[in-house]
Protein backbone atom coordinates (compact mmCIF):
# COMPACT_ATOMS: atom_id res chain seq x y z
CA UNK A 1 0.00 0.00 0.00
CA UNK A 2 0.88 3.60 -1.26
CA UNK A 3 0.00 6.49 1.56
CA UNK A 4 0.60 9.82 0.18
CA UNK A 5 -0.01 12.95 2.63
CA UNK A 6 -0.44 16.38 2.06
CA UNK A 7 2.37 16.13 -0.69
CA UNK A 8 3.86 19.49 -2.04
CA UNK A 9 6.36 20.53 -5.50
CA UNK A 10 7.28 23.32 -6.84
CA UNK A 11 9.73 23.95 -9.52
CA UNK A 12 10.91 27.92 -8.95
CA UNK A 13 7.81 29.82 -8.44
CA UNK A 14 5.58 27.73 -9.91
CA UNK A 15 3.77 25.25 -7.17
CA UNK A 16 3.33 22.02 -9.20
CA UNK A 17 1.52 20.13 -6.61
CA UNK A 18 -0.22 21.87 -3.55
CA UNK A 19 -1.18 19.21 -1.38
CA UNK A 20 -2.02 15.91 -2.35
CA UNK A 21 -3.46 13.13 0.10
CA UNK A 22 -4.90 9.58 -0.87
CA UNK A 23 -3.76 6.11 -0.57
CA UNK A 24 -3.31 3.37 -3.25
CA UNK A 25 -4.04 -0.20 -2.34
CA UNK A 26 -2.04 -3.33 -3.03
CA UNK A 27 -4.17 -5.53 -5.52
CA UNK A 28 -5.60 -2.96 -6.81
CA UNK A 29 -5.29 -1.09 -10.58
CA UNK A 30 -5.58 2.62 -9.66
CA UNK A 31 -5.74 5.28 -11.85
CA UNK A 32 -4.59 8.94 -11.60
CA UNK A 33 -6.61 11.08 -14.48
CA UNK A 34 -6.32 14.75 -15.42
CA UNK A 35 -6.11 17.13 -17.68
CA UNK A 36 -2.50 18.07 -19.24
CA UNK A 37 -0.28 20.19 -16.63
CA UNK A 38 -2.77 19.02 -14.13
CA UNK A 39 0.58 17.65 -12.26
CA UNK A 40 -0.14 13.71 -13.48
CA UNK A 41 3.38 13.07 -14.14
CA UNK A 42 5.21 15.35 -11.88
CA UNK A 43 2.62 13.30 -8.74
CA UNK A 44 4.54 9.86 -10.32
CA UNK A 45 7.78 10.89 -10.65
CA UNK A 46 7.47 12.20 -7.22
CA UNK A 47 6.42 8.82 -5.86
CA UNK A 48 9.18 6.96 -7.78
CA UNK A 49 11.76 9.31 -5.77
CA UNK A 50 12.52 10.73 -9.14
CA UNK A 51 11.49 14.18 -7.99
CA UNK A 52 12.64 15.14 -4.62
CA UNK A 53 8.95 17.12 -2.86
CA UNK A 54 9.02 20.00 -0.46
CA UNK A 55 6.61 18.69 2.07
CA UNK A 56 4.23 16.02 2.59
CA UNK A 57 4.97 12.39 2.97
CA UNK A 58 5.18 9.03 0.83
CA UNK A 59 5.03 6.09 2.67
CA UNK A 60 5.69 2.22 1.28
CA UNK A 61 4.02 -0.18 3.49
CA UNK A 62 4.22 2.34 6.10
CA UNK A 63 8.04 3.26 5.93
CA UNK A 64 8.45 7.27 4.63
CA UNK A 65 10.39 6.88 1.34
CA UNK A 66 12.12 10.37 2.06
CA UNK A 67 13.46 8.95 5.71
CA UNK A 68 15.26 5.99 4.30
CA UNK A 69 18.69 5.64 3.89
CA UNK A 70 20.13 5.08 0.20
CA UNK A 71 20.69 1.71 0.21
CA UNK A 72 17.17 1.71 1.76
CA UNK A 73 15.73 3.45 -0.89
CA UNK A 74 17.88 1.49 -3.39
CA UNK A 75 16.90 -1.86 -2.20
CA UNK A 76 12.69 -0.04 -2.53
CA UNK A 77 13.63 0.98 -5.89
CA UNK A 78 14.65 -2.64 -6.74
CA UNK A 79 10.72 -3.94 -5.76
CA UNK A 80 9.55 -0.84 -8.53
CA UNK A 81 8.50 -1.59 -11.88
CA UNK A 82 7.84 1.74 -14.28
CA UNK A 83 6.18 1.31 -17.74
CA UNK A 84 7.79 4.57 -19.41
CA UNK A 85 5.11 6.32 -22.00
CA UNK A 86 7.74 6.04 -24.24
CA UNK A 87 8.77 2.73 -23.12
CA UNK A 88 11.92 3.59 -22.25
CA UNK A 89 13.81 0.36 -23.24
CA UNK A 90 17.23 0.22 -24.08
CA UNK A 91 17.40 0.65 -27.77
CA UNK A 92 21.42 -0.90 -27.56
CA UNK A 93 20.13 -4.39 -26.44
CA UNK A 94 17.72 -7.23 -27.67
CA UNK A 95 14.06 -7.49 -26.66
CA UNK A 96 15.37 -10.07 -23.99
CA UNK A 97 18.47 -8.52 -22.35
CA UNK A 98 15.82 -5.42 -22.35
CA UNK A 99 13.87 -8.07 -19.96
CA UNK A 100 16.94 -9.39 -18.26
CA UNK A 101 18.23 -6.19 -17.46
CA UNK A 102 17.21 -6.08 -13.97
CA UNK A 103 17.44 -9.23 -12.95
CA UNK A 104 21.42 -9.28 -14.15
CA UNK A 105 21.39 -5.97 -12.08
CA UNK A 106 19.74 -7.17 -9.00
CA UNK A 107 19.76 -11.18 -8.49
CA UNK A 108 22.60 -13.29 -7.95
CA UNK A 109 20.30 -15.82 -10.76
CA UNK A 110 22.45 -18.00 -13.28
CA UNK A 111 22.20 -17.61 -16.96
CA UNK A 112 19.90 -19.73 -17.33
CA UNK A 113 17.61 -19.41 -14.22
CA UNK A 114 17.55 -15.88 -15.98
CA UNK A 115 16.62 -16.96 -19.24
CA UNK A 116 14.05 -18.81 -17.85
CA UNK A 117 12.45 -16.33 -15.92
CA UNK A 118 12.38 -13.84 -19.00
CA UNK A 119 10.86 -16.54 -21.58
CA UNK A 120 8.05 -16.63 -18.88
CA UNK A 121 7.25 -13.26 -18.57
CA UNK A 122 7.30 -12.88 -22.92
CA UNK A 123 5.48 -15.57 -22.89
CA UNK A 124 3.16 -13.68 -20.31
CA UNK A 125 3.02 -10.51 -22.26
CA UNK A 126 1.69 -11.99 -25.75
CA UNK A 127 5.70 -12.33 -26.58
CA UNK A 128 7.57 -15.79 -26.84
CA UNK A 129 9.02 -15.20 -30.07
CA UNK A 130 10.43 -11.83 -30.15
CA UNK A 131 13.54 -12.04 -28.06
CA UNK A 132 16.33 -11.17 -30.01
CA UNK A 133 14.45 -8.55 -32.26
CA UNK A 134 15.76 -4.94 -31.16
CA UNK A 135 13.37 -2.69 -29.83
CA UNK A 136 13.81 -0.32 -32.91
CA UNK A 137 12.42 -3.50 -34.88
CA UNK A 138 8.98 -3.73 -32.79
CA UNK A 139 6.02 -1.54 -33.28
CA UNK A 140 4.58 0.59 -30.30
CA UNK A 141 2.29 -2.42 -28.78
CA UNK A 142 5.10 -4.38 -28.59
CA UNK A 143 7.49 -2.17 -27.38
CA UNK A 144 4.60 -1.41 -24.36
CA UNK A 145 4.37 -5.28 -23.60
CA UNK A 146 8.16 -5.47 -23.24
CA UNK A 147 8.04 -2.29 -21.24
CA UNK A 148 5.24 -4.10 -19.15
CA UNK A 149 7.38 -7.38 -19.17
CA UNK A 150 10.73 -5.62 -17.87
CA UNK A 151 8.76 -4.07 -14.99
CA UNK A 152 7.62 -7.24 -13.77
CA UNK A 153 10.42 -9.41 -14.68
CA UNK A 154 11.89 -9.32 -11.39
CA UNK A 155 8.50 -9.71 -9.28
CA UNK A 156 7.46 -6.22 -8.07
CA UNK A 157 5.72 -4.97 -5.39
CA UNK A 158 4.36 -1.76 -7.13
CA UNK A 159 3.89 -0.92 -11.04
CA UNK A 160 3.95 2.39 -12.21
CA UNK A 161 2.81 2.93 -15.66
CA UNK A 162 2.93 6.90 -17.30
CA UNK A 163 0.15 6.80 -20.13
CA UNK A 164 0.60 2.95 -21.03
CA UNK A 165 -1.61 3.90 -23.96
CA UNK A 166 -1.17 6.88 -25.67
CA UNK A 167 -0.02 6.21 -29.25
CA UNK A 168 -1.88 2.88 -29.46
CA UNK A 169 -4.56 2.16 -31.48
CA UNK A 170 -8.08 0.95 -29.66
CA UNK A 171 -7.57 -2.38 -29.74
CA UNK A 172 -3.63 -2.46 -28.21
CA UNK A 173 -5.02 0.12 -25.84
CA UNK A 174 -7.21 -2.71 -24.38
CA UNK A 175 -4.69 -5.56 -24.68
CA UNK A 176 -2.39 -3.21 -22.65
CA UNK A 177 -5.04 -2.22 -20.15
CA UNK A 178 -6.55 -5.96 -19.58
CA UNK A 179 -2.58 -7.12 -18.68
CA UNK A 180 -2.04 -4.72 -16.51
CA UNK A 181 -5.08 -5.50 -14.68
CA UNK A 182 -4.77 -9.23 -14.63
CA UNK A 183 -0.61 -8.43 -13.70
CA UNK A 184 -1.76 -6.64 -10.74
CA UNK A 185 -4.27 -8.89 -9.47
CA UNK A 186 -2.45 -11.90 -10.18
CA UNK A 187 0.92 -10.95 -8.78
CA UNK A 188 -1.48 -8.82 -5.82
CA UNK A 189 0.81 -5.56 -6.75
CA UNK A 190 -0.39 -1.60 -5.69
CA UNK A 191 -0.28 -0.68 -9.23
CA UNK A 192 -0.41 3.02 -10.23
CA UNK A 193 -1.20 3.95 -13.88
CA UNK A 194 -1.49 7.56 -15.26
CA UNK A 195 -3.62 7.92 -18.29
CA UNK A 196 -5.81 9.84 -20.27
CA UNK A 197 -8.10 7.68 -22.08
CA UNK A 198 -10.98 7.40 -21.46
CA UNK A 199 -11.25 3.70 -22.12
CA UNK A 200 -9.09 2.73 -19.42
CA UNK A 201 -10.88 4.98 -17.15
CA UNK A 202 -14.01 2.55 -17.69
CA UNK A 203 -12.79 -0.26 -18.03
CA UNK A 204 -9.64 -1.29 -15.23
CA UNK A 205 -10.28 1.58 -12.78
CA UNK A 206 -10.39 0.42 -9.58
CA UNK A 207 -9.56 3.28 -8.05
CA UNK A 208 -9.74 6.90 -9.61
CA UNK A 209 -7.81 10.06 -8.53
CA UNK A 210 -8.85 13.33 -10.61
CA UNK A 211 -6.17 15.91 -10.06
CA UNK A 212 -6.53 19.68 -11.16
CA UNK A 213 -4.45 22.48 -11.10
CA UNK A 214 -2.08 20.22 -8.32
CA UNK A 215 -4.87 19.50 -6.29
CA UNK A 216 -6.89 16.42 -5.68
CA UNK A 217 -10.58 16.90 -6.95
CA UNK A 218 -12.18 14.27 -6.85
CA UNK A 219 -11.40 10.29 -6.09
CA UNK A 220 -13.61 7.43 -6.32
CA UNK A 221 -13.63 3.88 -8.56
CA UNK A 222 -14.84 3.45 -12.52
CA UNK A 223 -18.33 2.97 -10.95
CA UNK A 224 -18.79 5.83 -8.96
CA UNK A 225 -17.25 7.98 -11.91
CA UNK A 226 -20.82 7.32 -14.15
CA UNK A 227 -22.90 8.87 -10.83
CA UNK A 228 -20.26 11.87 -9.88
CA UNK A 229 -21.80 15.44 -10.34
CA UNK A 230 -18.48 16.76 -9.79
CA UNK A 231 -18.43 19.71 -12.68
CA UNK A 232 -14.42 19.13 -12.78
CA UNK A 233 -14.38 15.38 -13.44
CA UNK A 234 -17.90 15.49 -15.61
CA UNK A 235 -16.45 17.98 -18.06
CA UNK A 236 -13.12 16.16 -18.38
CA UNK A 237 -14.27 12.41 -18.60
CA UNK A 238 -17.79 13.36 -20.47
CA UNK A 239 -16.11 15.96 -22.98
CA UNK A 240 -17.03 13.81 -25.83
CA UNK A 241 -20.38 12.89 -26.80
CA UNK A 242 -19.44 9.01 -27.21
CA UNK A 243 -18.58 9.35 -23.37
CA UNK A 244 -21.90 11.18 -22.27
CA UNK A 245 -24.09 8.91 -24.49
CA UNK A 246 -22.39 6.10 -22.61
CA UNK A 247 -22.62 7.78 -19.49
CA UNK A 248 -26.60 8.32 -19.55
CA UNK A 249 -27.20 4.62 -20.78
CA UNK A 250 -24.94 3.47 -17.77
CA UNK A 251 -27.24 5.69 -15.23
CA UNK A 252 -30.47 4.45 -17.15
CA UNK A 253 -29.99 0.68 -17.08
CA UNK A 254 -28.71 1.07 -13.26
CA UNK A 255 -32.31 2.38 -12.38
CA UNK B 1 26.01 32.29 -11.50
CA UNK B 2 25.13 29.86 -14.25
CA UNK B 3 28.73 28.49 -14.84
CA UNK B 4 29.27 27.94 -11.55
CA UNK B 5 26.22 26.06 -10.89
CA UNK B 6 27.65 23.84 -13.96
CA UNK B 7 31.15 23.57 -13.08
CA UNK B 8 29.81 22.77 -9.16
CA UNK B 9 27.34 20.19 -11.32
CA UNK B 10 30.17 19.11 -13.14
CA UNK B 11 32.38 18.14 -9.88
CA UNK B 12 29.33 16.35 -8.26
CA UNK B 13 29.13 13.90 -11.44
CA UNK B 14 32.72 13.24 -11.40
CA UNK B 15 32.32 11.94 -7.55
CA UNK B 16 29.47 9.97 -8.79
CA UNK B 17 30.98 8.29 -11.15
CA UNK B 18 32.93 6.51 -8.37
CA UNK B 19 29.96 6.05 -6.11
CA UNK B 20 27.65 2.66 -5.82
CA UNK B 21 29.23 0.88 -8.55
CA UNK B 22 27.52 -1.69 -10.90
CA UNK B 23 28.02 -5.40 -10.84
CA UNK B 24 31.29 -5.97 -12.27
CA UNK B 25 29.36 -8.75 -14.50
CA UNK B 26 27.27 -6.17 -16.15
CA UNK B 27 29.68 -3.34 -16.57
CA UNK B 28 32.40 -5.79 -18.38
CA UNK B 29 30.73 -5.57 -21.35
CA UNK B 30 29.71 -2.26 -21.24
CA UNK B 31 33.67 -1.06 -21.12
CA UNK B 32 34.42 -3.85 -23.58
CA UNK B 33 32.03 -2.25 -25.73
CA UNK B 34 33.23 1.32 -25.07
CA UNK B 35 36.47 0.17 -25.94
CA UNK B 36 35.57 -0.65 -29.07
CA UNK B 37 33.36 2.16 -29.83
CA UNK B 38 35.79 4.81 -28.79
CA UNK B 39 39.30 3.65 -28.66
CA UNK B 40 39.58 1.04 -31.77
CA UNK B 41 36.48 3.01 -33.85
CA UNK B 42 38.76 6.46 -33.37
CA UNK B 43 41.88 4.52 -34.95
CA UNK B 44 41.38 4.71 -38.53
CA UNK B 45 40.67 8.82 -38.55
CA UNK B 46 43.47 8.91 -36.31
CA UNK B 47 45.78 7.14 -38.38
CA UNK B 48 44.59 8.88 -41.59
CA UNK B 49 45.20 12.67 -40.23
CA UNK B 50 48.26 11.64 -38.78
CA UNK B 51 50.27 10.21 -41.88
CA UNK B 52 49.19 13.62 -43.81
CA UNK B 53 49.97 15.94 -40.97
CA UNK B 54 53.50 14.45 -40.67
CA UNK B 55 53.92 14.22 -44.22
CA UNK B 56 53.15 18.38 -44.15
CA UNK B 57 54.87 19.31 -41.57
CA UNK B 58 57.58 17.38 -43.50
CA UNK B 59 57.30 19.42 -46.32
CA UNK B 60 56.66 23.42 -44.53
CA UNK B 61 59.67 22.55 -42.71
CA UNK B 62 61.84 21.54 -45.60
CA UNK B 63 60.58 24.67 -47.74
CA UNK B 64 60.72 26.62 -44.84
CA UNK B 65 64.71 26.24 -44.79
CA UNK B 66 66.43 28.24 -47.25
CA UNK B 67 69.38 28.94 -45.79
CA UNK B 68 72.09 26.30 -47.11
CA UNK B 69 73.46 26.43 -43.51
CA UNK B 70 70.69 24.63 -42.34
CA UNK B 71 71.44 20.73 -41.74
CA UNK B 72 68.79 18.81 -44.07
CA UNK B 73 68.40 16.51 -40.21
CA UNK B 74 66.54 19.59 -38.90
CA UNK B 75 63.00 18.12 -41.21
CA UNK B 76 63.11 14.90 -39.17
CA UNK B 77 63.81 16.89 -35.70
CA UNK B 78 61.28 19.62 -36.28
CA UNK B 79 58.45 17.01 -37.43
CA UNK B 80 59.04 15.08 -34.71
CA UNK B 81 59.38 17.63 -31.69
CA UNK B 82 56.25 19.19 -33.31
CA UNK B 83 54.43 15.51 -33.47
CA UNK B 84 55.17 14.61 -30.44
CA UNK B 85 54.96 17.88 -28.27
CA UNK B 86 51.83 19.00 -29.75
CA UNK B 87 50.29 17.58 -32.55
CA UNK B 88 49.48 13.93 -31.69
CA UNK B 89 48.33 14.94 -27.70
CA UNK B 90 46.87 18.28 -28.19
CA UNK B 91 45.67 18.09 -32.30
CA UNK B 92 44.25 14.87 -32.25
CA UNK B 93 42.45 15.52 -28.75
CA UNK B 94 40.94 18.31 -30.42
CA UNK B 95 39.43 15.87 -33.27
CA UNK B 96 38.55 13.19 -31.06
CA UNK B 97 36.75 16.07 -29.13
CA UNK B 98 34.17 16.09 -32.19
CA UNK B 99 34.32 12.36 -32.72
CA UNK B 100 34.43 10.73 -29.76
CA UNK B 101 32.86 14.00 -28.03
CA UNK B 102 29.63 14.38 -29.63
CA UNK B 103 29.19 10.30 -30.16
CA UNK B 104 29.23 10.36 -26.14
CA UNK B 105 26.83 13.48 -25.85
CA UNK B 106 24.69 12.62 -27.91
CA UNK B 107 23.83 8.82 -27.09
CA UNK B 108 24.02 9.74 -23.68
CA UNK B 109 21.75 12.43 -24.55
CA UNK B 110 19.47 10.78 -26.32
CA UNK B 111 19.02 8.11 -23.66
CA UNK B 112 17.77 11.41 -21.22
CA UNK B 113 15.11 12.41 -23.97
CA UNK B 114 14.15 8.80 -24.24
CA UNK B 115 13.47 8.48 -20.37
CA UNK B 116 16.28 5.25 -20.78
CA UNK B 117 17.98 7.16 -17.85
CA UNK B 118 14.90 8.05 -15.89
CA UNK B 119 14.65 3.97 -16.69
CA UNK B 120 17.47 3.32 -14.78
CA UNK B 121 17.20 5.63 -11.64
CA UNK B 122 13.53 4.31 -11.12
CA UNK B 123 15.54 1.23 -11.06
CA UNK B 124 17.95 2.63 -8.38
CA UNK B 125 21.14 2.24 -10.59
CA UNK B 126 23.50 4.84 -10.14
CA UNK B 127 22.99 5.97 -13.82
CA UNK B 128 26.29 8.18 -13.84
CA UNK B 129 28.47 5.61 -12.11
CA UNK B 130 26.65 2.93 -15.55
CA UNK B 131 27.22 5.61 -18.18
CA UNK B 132 30.31 7.50 -17.66
CA UNK B 133 32.32 4.86 -16.19
CA UNK B 134 33.15 2.68 -18.34
CA UNK B 135 33.94 5.32 -20.69
CA UNK B 136 36.41 6.60 -18.29
CA UNK B 137 37.83 3.45 -18.42
CA UNK B 138 37.76 2.58 -22.11
CA UNK B 139 39.64 6.26 -22.25
CA UNK B 140 42.59 5.57 -20.09
CA UNK B 141 43.54 3.67 -23.44
CA UNK B 142 43.52 6.67 -25.50
CA UNK B 143 47.21 7.01 -24.68
CA UNK B 144 47.75 3.48 -27.18
CA UNK B 145 46.01 5.82 -29.99
CA UNK B 146 48.19 8.92 -29.20
CA UNK B 147 51.18 6.56 -29.42
CA UNK B 148 50.03 4.77 -32.68
CA UNK B 149 49.75 9.02 -34.21
CA UNK B 150 53.35 10.12 -33.13
CA UNK B 151 54.42 6.86 -34.79
CA UNK B 152 52.25 7.28 -38.10
CA UNK B 153 52.87 11.47 -38.30
CA UNK B 154 56.84 11.09 -37.78
CA UNK B 155 56.64 7.87 -40.78
CA UNK B 156 54.18 10.38 -42.78
CA UNK B 157 56.88 13.17 -42.39
CA UNK B 158 59.40 10.46 -43.81
CA UNK B 159 57.05 8.96 -46.38
CA UNK B 160 56.28 12.81 -47.53
CA UNK B 161 60.32 13.90 -47.23
CA UNK B 162 62.13 10.96 -49.15
CA UNK B 163 59.47 10.46 -51.92
CA UNK B 164 58.56 14.06 -52.30
CA UNK B 165 62.63 14.76 -52.84
CA UNK B 166 63.04 16.63 -50.15
CA UNK B 167 65.48 15.05 -48.36
CA UNK B 168 66.98 11.47 -48.18
CA UNK B 169 65.91 8.68 -45.10
CA UNK B 170 69.44 9.06 -43.58
CA UNK B 171 68.96 12.78 -43.08
CA UNK B 172 65.65 12.21 -41.65
CA UNK B 173 66.18 9.52 -39.43
CA UNK B 174 69.59 11.29 -37.88
CA UNK B 175 67.10 14.40 -37.13
CA UNK B 176 64.61 12.14 -35.33
CA UNK B 177 67.29 10.87 -33.20
CA UNK B 178 68.76 13.88 -32.52
CA UNK B 179 68.77 15.67 -28.98
CA UNK B 180 65.84 13.47 -27.90
CA UNK B 181 64.71 14.23 -24.54
CA UNK B 182 62.88 11.49 -22.81
CA UNK B 183 61.10 13.95 -20.73
CA UNK B 184 59.37 14.90 -24.37
CA UNK B 185 56.95 11.63 -23.95
CA UNK B 186 56.44 11.99 -20.24
CA UNK B 187 55.02 15.23 -20.92
CA UNK B 188 52.95 14.42 -23.60
CA UNK B 189 51.52 11.70 -21.88
CA UNK B 190 50.59 13.22 -18.96
CA UNK B 191 48.98 16.12 -21.09
CA UNK B 192 47.28 12.93 -23.09
CA UNK B 193 46.00 11.02 -19.85
CA UNK B 194 44.36 14.79 -18.51
CA UNK B 195 42.75 14.97 -21.84
CA UNK B 196 41.22 11.89 -21.87
CA UNK B 197 39.96 12.98 -18.65
CA UNK B 198 38.37 15.45 -20.09
CA UNK B 199 37.01 13.72 -23.37
CA UNK B 200 34.98 11.10 -21.00
CA UNK B 201 33.75 13.89 -18.42
CA UNK B 202 32.88 16.94 -20.16
CA UNK B 203 31.02 15.13 -22.96
CA UNK B 204 29.05 12.85 -20.31
CA UNK B 205 28.14 15.51 -18.66
CA UNK B 206 26.56 17.93 -21.56
CA UNK B 207 24.62 14.68 -22.38
CA UNK B 208 23.86 13.72 -19.06
CA UNK B 209 21.83 16.81 -18.30
CA UNK B 210 20.49 17.77 -21.02
CA UNK B 211 17.02 19.13 -21.23
CA UNK B 212 14.15 18.58 -23.99
CA UNK B 213 14.18 17.29 -27.33
CA UNK B 214 15.76 15.66 -30.31
CA UNK B 215 16.49 19.69 -31.32
CA UNK B 216 18.09 20.03 -27.87
CA UNK B 217 20.41 16.45 -28.25
CA UNK B 218 22.24 18.38 -31.36
CA UNK B 219 23.06 21.42 -29.69
CA UNK B 220 24.47 19.75 -26.73
CA UNK B 221 26.65 18.03 -28.90
CA UNK B 222 27.91 21.02 -30.46
CA UNK B 223 28.28 22.75 -26.59
CA UNK B 224 30.10 20.01 -25.77
CA UNK B 225 32.55 20.05 -28.19
CA UNK B 226 32.98 23.73 -28.08
CA UNK B 227 33.94 23.34 -24.31
CA UNK B 228 36.02 20.36 -24.59
CA UNK B 229 38.02 22.12 -27.21
CA UNK B 230 38.18 25.07 -24.80
CA UNK B 231 39.19 23.13 -21.55
CA UNK B 232 41.94 20.99 -24.02
CA UNK B 233 43.65 24.09 -24.97
CA UNK B 234 43.49 26.04 -21.71
CA UNK B 235 44.95 23.07 -20.04
CA UNK B 236 47.22 22.45 -22.53
CA UNK B 237 48.43 25.81 -21.85
CA UNK B 238 48.19 25.31 -17.90
CA UNK B 239 50.39 22.08 -18.23
CA UNK B 240 53.18 23.63 -20.95
CA UNK B 241 53.87 26.41 -18.70
CA UNK B 242 53.98 23.97 -15.72
CA UNK B 243 55.96 21.18 -17.24
CA UNK B 244 58.14 23.09 -19.79
CA UNK B 245 57.85 26.52 -18.84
Amino acid sequence: MIEVKDLKKSFGDTQILKGITTSFEKGKTNLVIGQSGSGKTVFLKCLLGLFEYESGSISYEGKNFSELSRDEKTNLRSEMGMVFQGSALFDSMTIAENVMFPLRMFTKQSKSEMEDRVNEVLKRVNLDDAHKKMPSEASGGMQKRVAIARAIVNRPKYLFCDEPNSGLDPKTAIVIDNLIQEITEEFNITTVVNTHDMNSVMEIGEKIVFLKNGLLEWEGSSETIFRTDNEAVTNFVYSSELFRKVRKMYLEESE
Amino acid sequence: MTYLHNIGTYFIMIKDIFRRPTKWSVMKPLILKDIDDLIIGSLGIVAFISFFVGGVVAIQTSLNMTSPLMPKSLVGFATRQSIILEFAPTFISIIMAGKVGSFITSSIGTMRVTEQIDALEVMGINAINYLVFPKFIALTLYPFVISIAMFLGILGGLMACVYGGYGTMEDYVEGVQMDFIPFHFFYAFIKTFVFAFLLATIPSYYGYFMKGGALEVGKASTTSFVWTSVMIILVNFLLTSLLLG
